[in-house]
């Protein structure tokens, strides 16, 4: 502080742990009162569930392939959640005039940052519930008590990449060009992932594209938490690479934001 | 000019924050700058907003920012506020860069009334940002304070423009800043919403805050400022007492029709001929004019004065300057 004529202040400026807190208590808030964002996010995984699983007689009766299909669908959830909740909400939130004012605050990129993050894997638990649900009341996917934690830590872990990138994508561009390019990141993704066909239908050189991929590396965690089904080694490096990629492009896309193009 | 200042009022709270004394004398050599901007260009694509600004305000002054839509003065105070990063020179806030979060933690400034987030109640929205600082004003009292007490619970969605207005203004107070940033702080507001605002500000400014305000009003930086500081298309045209520029800018416009040319009548400081046969005449003094006009037995009828706009008075600065 400049001015000696200042005497010391009562109270310390809030921690970043305070201000994540603060950030995520009023982002949860925002989000809650519009509750069709809340129900679309858990509507869509259980659709998909009913459309391209309870349907089909020996996927959805067989203990594994149930439960791998269910552990799919919901990686998908998470990540398509993530993609489109940051890649696209980012981009539309720095279209908002509220979003200067809050970049004036005396607080860094990081609460807010990490605020969104915990927000995602909120929501993306609530999207999960029904998931969890049909797939226990209309398929034979079994997991225990603890499996079934294992497989919501591992899967909030997972989405972590999955929201950087899409932070990424939404601090780079503006709303309009966010929605294709989360979309042309998406399905590729999912697709080599294994989160639609299951990757022991690829063939090899596909199989080792794949297990380059997030989406793959995160299924195949996701299933060994949930089934004992072993991932491929390499799976938490993978996964932890593309971790640390798309925080350093997410922070780098935030500092060169400067909100809306124009003055 | 027949507008008397308002007195100034005496401090509204015995808890005021510690803020620095209101420096009577701001001796730029002893003095640090609350606000320290030097020789700033700042560019978006082939628009220059911004050219070699540089602008130092104390502790404890209150500069009004003046300009027309577009002059720049927005883009000046993104720059200290830290929302944008200057192409060229520096800006320095509090002795920091004002792009480090703890440079801001004695920052104040408004929200664009229309960014409110909308499904937040007024409490809740005031309770986040006032969260953001070591001591903040406690929520009910200043929402007391800015008649914004029965609205706690709605949501900002739901105010009118003018609750807006004042929500906004009492947002860049809640963390006892030392220095604020007012961006059009009354744009749109009736005569009395206007009136308690401005009584706020200076409340403020008489506990010792520092105040940076933008208007393209001139009858709003004539209400509050101090100290005028001119922007047309990204250049300081001048910077100076509020007296100093009322002189400069002051100018009344006489219209009228006759047969004479009236350009070079003495008074007339500019002139325009308009395609209806309309004299526009610029000057300082109206009365005088017009009485000389009456004296010399000047033939002339339709006559019509007022103050000339602001956009007009710039013109006026700029080909003074040219001069």
């Amino acid at each position: 502080m400049s001015a000696t004529t200042t005497p010391a202040r009562a109270g310390t400026a809030p921690g970043p742990l305070r201000l994540t807190w603060l950030h995520l208590r009023y982002q949860f808030l925002e989000t809650v009162r519009v509750p069709i964002a809340v129900l679309g996010n858990m509507l869509f995984p259980a659709l998909a569930m009913f459309f391209f699983v309870v349907p089909q007689r020996e996927v959805a009766q067989n203990p594994l392939w149930a439960t791998m299909s269910v552990a799919s669908l919901g990686l998908f959830a998470v990540c398509s959640a993530s993609l489109f909740t940051y890649g696209l909400g980012v981009a539309e939130d720095r279209q908002l005039p509220f979003d200067p004012f809050l970049r004036s605050l005396p607080a860094g990129p990081g609460p807010r940052m990490v605020a969104r993050i915990g927000n995602g894997a909120i929501f993306a638990l609530f999207g999960l519930v029904p998931l969890i649900l049909i797939g226990w009341l209309f398929t034979a996917a079994t997991v225990t008590f603890g499996q079934l934690l294992a497989g919501v830590g591992t899967i909030l872990l997972v989405s972590v990449p999955f929201v950087l990138l899409g932070m990424a994508v939404g601090y780079s561009l503006s709303a309009k060009a966010a929605l294709p390019v989360v979309q042309a990141v998406l399905f590729p993704l999912a697709f080599a992932g294994g989160l639609f066909l299951p990757p022991q239908a690829f063939p090899e050189w596909l199989d080792a594209i794949s297990q380059a991929t997030p989406t793959r590396a995160g299924r195949d965690l996701l299933v060994q938490a949930l089934t004992g089904e072993p991932a491929y080694g390499l799976a938490w490096v993978v996964l932890l690479g593309w971790t640390v990629l798309f925080a350093v492009l997410a922070a780098g896309a935030y500092r060169r934001d400067e909100g809306r193009r124009f003055r | 000019m027949t507008r008397t200042r308002p007195p100034e009022r005496a401090p509204a709270r015995a808890d005021t924050p510690p803020v620095p004394a209101a420096a009577p004398d701001p001796g730029p050599a002893t003095v640090p700058a609350v606000v320290a901007v030097r020789g700033v260009t700042r560019r978006f694509g082939d628009v220059v907003a911004l050219d070699d600004v540089s602008l130092d305000v104390g502790p404890g002054e209150l500069v009004g920012l003046l300009g027309p839509n577009g002059a720049g003065k927005s883009t000046l105070l993104s720059l200290v506020s830290g929302q944008r990063r200057p192409d060229a020179g520096t800006v320095r806030l509090l002795g920091g860069d004002p792009r480090d979060a703890a440079s801001r933690a004695g920052l104040g400034i408004t929200p664009q009334e229309t960014g409110l987030p909308a499904t937040l109640r007024v409490r809740e929205v005031v309770d986040f940002v006032g969260g953001h600082f070591a001591d903040p004003v406690p929520t009910g009292e200043l929402l007391e304070q800015f008649g914004l007490a029965d609205l706690a619970r709605r949501q900002t969605g739901a105010l009118s423009g003018g609750q807006k207005r004042r929500l906004a203004v009492a947002l860049s107070l809640v963390g006892r800043p030392r220095v604020v940033l007012l961006d059009e702080p009354t744009t749109g507001l009736d005569v009395g919403a206007r009136q308690a605002l401005w009584d706020a500000i200076r409340a403020y400014h008489a506990d010792g805050g520092t105040v940076l305000l933008t208007s393209h009003y001139l009858e709003e930086v004539q209400a509050l400022a101090q100290r005028v500081v001119v922007i047309d298309r990204g250049v300081v045209r001048a910077d100076d007492t509020l007296d100093a520029i009322l002189r400069r800018v002051g100018l009344r416009r006489v219209a009228l029709r006759a047969t004479a040319d009236l350009a070079a009548w003495p008074g007339v400081v500019r002139a325009e001929r308009l395609d209806d046969g309309t004299q526009e005449l610029y000057t300082a003094d109206a009365d005088e004019l017009v009485r000389s006009l009456v004296r010399g037995e000047v033939d002339f009828h339709d006559l019509r004065i007022r103050g000339a706009s602001l956009e007009e008075a710039f013109e006026e600065m700029v080909t003074e300057a040219a001069r």
